[in-house]
């Protein structure tokens, strides 16, 4: 497959504060592209730049073949964006503003009613109704079939499942993967990191450098120390307990339990549970686990940082 | 070659949708917004109706002209008395009755004092004369104190004149207002409030509606659309000409048929140039709308850099000829001002085309100029 997005030496600062930092990659078609990075990486940016919104101090970014700062007009006819804020008219109704974007793209929502067929279903029954009256969920769904209805080459859709209730969040990414069937590249960015699962491909980004581009199997086979899961009675106290622990190469929080590496090779981290133990902690319950994606990230982030310092 | 025009003849169809369907949009927008909809066809109602007489002004150096037809000592001493008076200046002399209409056209004369051609032959022989003061009312205010300041030195001289005499003289002061003989102030209030309304709801509407694209981030999307920037603008532009239009249509004939102000010149002219008057407005909103990027920023410009130089500058309230220095030359720049001159005259002075052209090219100007900057200023990204 031919490359969709070719990203080259991308930088970008913010006054003082550096939003982007050398940033390359590529994504072929038909790829569902995840970023995945907390509030503030970069994500936005680096998305309003190939969207063609925004403009990089150095470096390329080239969607479908086109130059995100030069042929910006043939661009926007052919890309589909979704903001990360609800950006529809709230006082127009469901209808008239999927009519409105399909009239702006000089299509109409016959022509392509196939594409967003699934979504616009779902929110079809509330047709009537003034935009700003859709729960999350439906907002969202609405958002997307407006940036669908001209069949773009290429979506690009910025933390689509940002306040929006779990369920509407496992539609959301059933929606994306059945476009990805229809061919349709997705660039999509979340701050959600166990939504990076889905995605073909996730690059990992903090503070306006990717650490990582893997497929989300990859990222954690390299994964290269032992995990473990700690869980205690004293739950609030854990995460501060176990970094005292002087072997403590890493611990945080997911969820109700604690997940935690260990300084020394060991198959298992001796010490830790008489450590606990002193410090007031009972039923204590230490478990090997397979590290996910966010184990990885979390890992990724405090070597960066590490480097840093 | 009958491929090609087919093709562009439907590119040019999709753009016209385009704009058909972002026009809809923005009425849709203006009608679901009842609320702002009453306040912008009800205010100006209720501002004819309220707003008043509680006028004030002040004279300084009023332009007067003299038709002085007797031309003998009487007149002249007169003559001098009101040359010296720092109220008013003489800058005119006529020779002729038929001058008289056309002083006044020209716009800076206000009054014009006319000796009858034996003044001084009748005040000797019968110890009274008279003297007509002829005075531009379409300032009815300005009008008034300037015909009391005149009085005020004629009658000072008689009393020098009879202060060692047995048989006082006397003169008769006659005064004919033209143009607004019954000195309604609502005459000159009309075209005002045209011209305060039209900016209020072109300028400001246009530049709040804009920007409430930018607050609401429904810019960014469409940014990234193939909607031109400036379809954008024209799709904004045009709902509120209707709207203004209309609004300048109710003032008109709440105006014609309440307070029985008069449309003396033609009706097309006046109607052509409130809209030319509404497009600089308009084209002022867009202009401050490419510079603020929230509706209260856009609000807050739109009333301190628009409003208040409309009511206070434009001489619809305060007479321009009777302000400092500083504040005639800033006058200039405020479009109202041209506005005011040009309504005043066709309705009040019944003046054509050929008299307020000067006035209309200078609003054209105005469109050109803030078009240009807009254009410059219109940002193709977000910022």
């Amino acid at each position: 497959m031919e490359t969709v997005v070719k990203v080259k030496a991308l930088h970008k600062t913010f006054g003082e504060v550096k939003a982007l930092a050398d940033i390359n990659f590529e994504v072929p078609g038909g790829e569902l592209f995840g970023l995945i990075g907390p509030d503030g990486a970069g994500k936005t940016t680096l998305i309003r730049i190939l969207t063609s919104l925004m403009l990089a101090e150095q470096g390329t970014a080239e969607v479908l073949g086109l130059d995100a700062v030069k042929d910006y007009k043939q661009l926007r006819k052919r890309i589909g964006y979704m903001p990360g804020k609800f950006s529809l008219y709230e006082d127009l109704s469901v209808e008239e503003n999927l009519e409105l974007f399909a009239a702006i793209f000089g299509t109409t929502i016959k022509e392509n009613y196939h594409l967003i067929q699934d979504i616009y279903d779902q929110i079809a029954p509330f047709k009537k109704r003034r935009a700003g009256k859709l729960s999350g969920g439906m907002k969202q769904k609405l958002a997307l079939s407006c940036a669908m209805i001209h069949a773009p080459e290429i979506i690009f859709l910025d933390e689509p499942t940002t306040g929006v209730d779990p369920v509407s969040r496992k539609e959301f990414w059933q929606m994306l993967d059945r476009l990805k069937k229809e061919g349709i590249t997705i660039l999509v960015s979340t701050p959600y990191m166990d939504e990076a699962g889905l995605c073909d491909r996730v690059a990992l980004i903090q503070n306006g450098r990717m650490l990582k581009i893997e497929t989300p199997e990859q990222i954690e086979k390299d994964y290269e120390f032992p995990i473990w899961s700690v869980n205690t009675n004293r739950k609030r106290h854990i995460i501060n307990d176990i970094r005292k622990f002087p072997h403590c190469r890493s611990a945080f929080m997911f969820g109700s339990e604690a997940h935690y590496t260990d300084l020394r090779n060991l198959d298992f981290p001796d010490g830790l549970y008489e450590h606990l133990t002193e410090l007031g902690h009972e039923e204590i319950d230490i478990k090997t686990i397979r590290p996910g994606i966010e184990d990885c990230f979390m890992a990724l982030m405090q070597q960066k940082e590490t480097t840093h310092a | 070659m009958r491929f090609f025009s087919i093709l562009r003849g439907q590119r040019k169809g999709a753009k016209m949708n385009r704009l058909r369907a972002f026009i809809k949009k923005e009425f849709y927008h203006i009608i679901r917004d009842w609320r702002t909809l009453i306040i912008l066809i009800g205010m100006p109602m209720a501002q004819i109706i309220l707003f008043g007489f509680a006028i004030t002004n002040e004279v300084n150096e009023a332009k007067i002209g003299i038709l002085d037809k007797a031309k003998d000592e009487e007149s002249r001493n007169i003559i001098n008395k009101i040359d010296a008076s720092s109220y008013l200046d003489i800058t005119e002399y006529l020779s002729t009755d038929e001058e008289i209409e056309k002083v006044f056209k020209k716009g800076n004369v206000k009054e014009i004092i006319v000796f009858p051609a034996d003044f001084g032959r009748d005040l000797w022989a019968n110890n009274q004369a008279d003297i007509q003061v002829v005075s531009d009312a379409t300032d009815p205010n300005t009008a008034d104190l300037i015909f009391n300041y005149t009085r005020a030195i004629i009658l000072n001289h008689l009393n020098e004149m009879n202060a060692n005499i047995e048989s006082p003289f006397q003169i008769e002061i006659n005064q004919q207002m033209l143009y607004n003989p019954a000195l309604k102030g609502v005459y000159l209030f009309v075209p005002g409030l045209i011209t305060v309304i039209l900016m209020l709801i072109s300028a400001m509407m246009t530049s709040i509606s804009i920007t409430k694209e930018k607050e609401l981030g429904t810019m960014e999307v469409l940014l990234a659309t193939p909607m031109a920037p400036v379809q954008v603008v024209l799709a904004k532009v045009i709902p509120y000409l209707l709207l203004a239009f209309i609004d300048a249509v109710l003032v008109l004939l709440l105006g014609y048929f309440v307070f029985d102000v008069p449309i003396r010149g033609s009706l097309v002219l006046l109607l052509f140039e409130t809209l030319v008057f509404i497009v600089t407005a308009l084209s002022l909103g867009v202009f401050i709308s490419t510079r603020t990027s929230s509706q209260q920023v856009a609000l807050m410009i739109s009333l301190m850099l628009l409003m208040l130089p409309t009511i206070l500058l434009s001489g619809f309230i305060f007479p321009i000829e009777n302000m400092p220095n500083p504040l005639q030359i800033i006058s200039n720049i405020v479009p109202a001002r041209w506005f005011v001159i040009i309504l005043k005259g066709i309705m009040l002075k019944g003046l054509g085309i050929a008299a307020i052209w000067e006035e209309t090219l200078i609003l054209i100007g105005f469109i050109v100029f803030f078009i240009a900057l807009s254009v410059k200023n219109y940002k193709i990204r977000l910022t």
